[in-house]
């Protein structure tokens, strides 16, 4: 089976994203501040009551900051020590990234040749489905002992293991399920594969690919945090969180998950940007006019 | 008459084997001149979308000898001496109207600066001159299919293929249709194979109507449309298409009566 829990749970992000874009008029694309506001207005409020709420609850019922710290302690602690947390956030950033980066060009050139050759498509693909069964965070010690525990690869290439399956099984799937009218549309006119390739395949697997970016966009910033509770640098989000934990500071640990948490929803907003960019003839961006 | 673009000779065609093999055609002999409209119309099953395509060598004959304009099928799909068109208008969602028009011509490795002039010169040619820089989803189906037309003709070939191309369409869009397929044809010289299985279409259509009949797919008779060639709504008032609507559907119920008797 190739049918991927990550594509469900895919799908519940990006409609979370697509509630936010959706029931739009055409006109609205080209947002007046009126149309901005009613737009965002229901999530701003939603958020602000979820903060209001957790406030007002941990107070009524004196709730101890080691079990849950108050959103005012946590934005409190976020302003004291902004500048030691983007720092550390900025570090597990560029170990995400670079993880990424690896991990999505591997899958990437995986997908082309698992299109290309038969052979290597049925030998490699279960194999893939059978490893991306493993709770691949686990590797982290063992990448640590083998690239060092201070390097910063040793987490790059745990964020690149935990990227690249989901990215190569969409992509390939994208790149195989292509309409057949428009294969025998090639064959008519003698294209070759690799014409095939670039000029339908490409393009039809563009949205299986960017699905599985805004997965792997979440993902990579997860198993660099996870990868740094196994040790390493201590000017890192994940022992930053570990050592406020640790010394009872909550608040400071809530304020750095509160870094993470920016930095994830930046990167997927980017990852979004850059969809609408390469693919914008793309149906869910289509205009009525 | 000149040189034939397709001549087939006891073409057969079996799919799948042992239990599983189905006959979908037996015995087919035809010819089609240079020039000629040959409508192939027939039940569903008969095998004519099956025979459009093994003549564009999309598949090929179990048996039997197919010669496409003057060489085998496969040559001629790579000397690309046809183009085709499909039920569905098969456009590419991420080009706009005229890139669609220029694939064929990307692949085929025209110059950069000869690419447009065709494709506008097509655009034109089906009367969608506007409409070069819209995206396909924003057109109707008839204007959809109609860039499809235009695609299949960017580079010229001696033949068109047109499976059922208009079988998506209301009957408005349908007769429009029509009348533009054979203002293209006149206008092209190409040779069309068009199949369909609407009676008034072939006749409108055709200069010659091949009827098939199914299990296995046969041709069992071929009615030559001898209207004049200039066609349009008094075509389709006029007693000699009524006559020949009747001969296509009485060599129909033939067709189906035979194969049933067999």
């Amino acid at each position: 089976m190739t049918e991927r829990d990550d594509q469900i749970q895919e799908t519940s992000i990006t409609d979370v994203f697509a509630s936010f874009e959706g029931d739009v008029p055409a006109s609205g694309r080209r947002s007046s501040p009126a149309r901005l506001v009613r737009r965002y207005l229901p999530a701003v409020f939603a958020f602000v009551a979820v903060l209001l709420v957790w406030e007002g609850l941990t107070r009524l019922f004196g709730v101890e900051s080691f079990v849950l710290s108050k959103p005012s302690e946590i934005l409190n602690s976020f302003s004291e020590t902004l500048g030691v947390i983007w720092g550390a956030g900025m570090r597990t950033l560029f170990e995400a990234a670079g993880g990424f980066v690896i991990g999505t060009s591997l899958a990437v050139l995986t997908s082309l040749a698992a299109a290309h050759w038969v052979g290597f498509r049925q030998g490699v693909l279960p194999l893939a489905i059978v490893l991306n069964a493993t709770p691949i965070a686990a590797l982290a010690p063992i990448f640590n002992n083998w690239f060092g525990l201070t390097n910063p690869f040793s987490k790059m290439a745990v964020v690149a293991v935990v990227v690249y399956f989901p990215v190569m099984i969409n992509t390939t799937r994208g790149l195989l399920e292509v309409d057949p009218a428009e294969l025998e549309l090639m064959r008519s006119l003698a294209a070759s594969p690799s014409e095939v390739t670039r000029r339908i395949r490409i393009p039809r697997a563009l949205p299986y690919f960017f699905s599985s970016l805004k997965v792997a966009s979440v993902l990579s910033l997860i198993a660099a945090i996870i990868s740094e509770y196994f040790g390493g640098p201590q000017d890192v989000l994940g022992q930053y969180i570990v050592n406020r934990a640790q010394l009872f500071q909550f608040p400071d640990a809530w304020a750095a998950i509160l870094v993470a948490s920016i930095l994830g929803v930046v990167f997927y907003l980017l990852i979004l940007a850059a969809e609408r960019w390469l693919m914008p003839w793309h149906v869910s961006f289509r205009t009525n006019d | 008459m000149s040189a034939p673009v397709v001549e087939a000779r006891g073409i057969g065609k079996v799919f799948g084997t042992g239990d599983a093999e189905t006959e979908a055609l037996r015995g087919i002999d035809l010819e089609i001149a240079g020039g000629d409209f040959v409508s192939l119309i027939g039940p569903s099953g008969c095998g004519k979308s099956t025979l459009l395509r093994l003549i564009g060598d999309l598949v090929s004959p179990t048996s039997g000898t197919l010669v496409v304009n003057g060489k085998e099928p496969g040559q001629a799909r790579l000397d690309r001496d046809y183009g085709i068109v499909f039920q569905s208008a098969t456009l590419l969602d991420w080009r706009s109207v005229q890139k669609n028009v220029e694939l064929p011509l990307e692949i085929m490795g025209f110059p950069d600066a000869e690419r447009p002039t065709r494709a506008r010169e097509m655009l034109d040619l089906v009367q969608l001159g506007g409409f070069a820089d819209h995206h396909p989803w924003q057109l109707s189906g008839g204007m959809q299919q109609r860039v499809a037309i235009a695609r299949a003709l960017a580079f010229r070939p001696a033949l068109l293929l047109m499976d059922e191309p208009f079988g998506a369409l209301d009957e408005m869009t349908r007769e429009a249709m029509q009348q533009e397929v054979l203002r293209v044809w006149g206008e092209t010289g190409t040779s069309v194979v068009f199949v369909t299985h609407s009676i008034p279409e072939a006749v409108f259509l055709s200069t010659r109507v091949v009827v098939m009949s199914a299990r296995p797919g046969q041709i069992s008779d071929e009615i030559v449309v001898d209207l004049p060639p200039k066609r349009d709504l008094d075509t389709r008032e006029a007693p000699r298409y009524f006559e020949l609507v009747i001969e296509v559907r009485e060599a129909l119920r033939h067709g189906e009566s035979g194969s049933r008797e067999s």
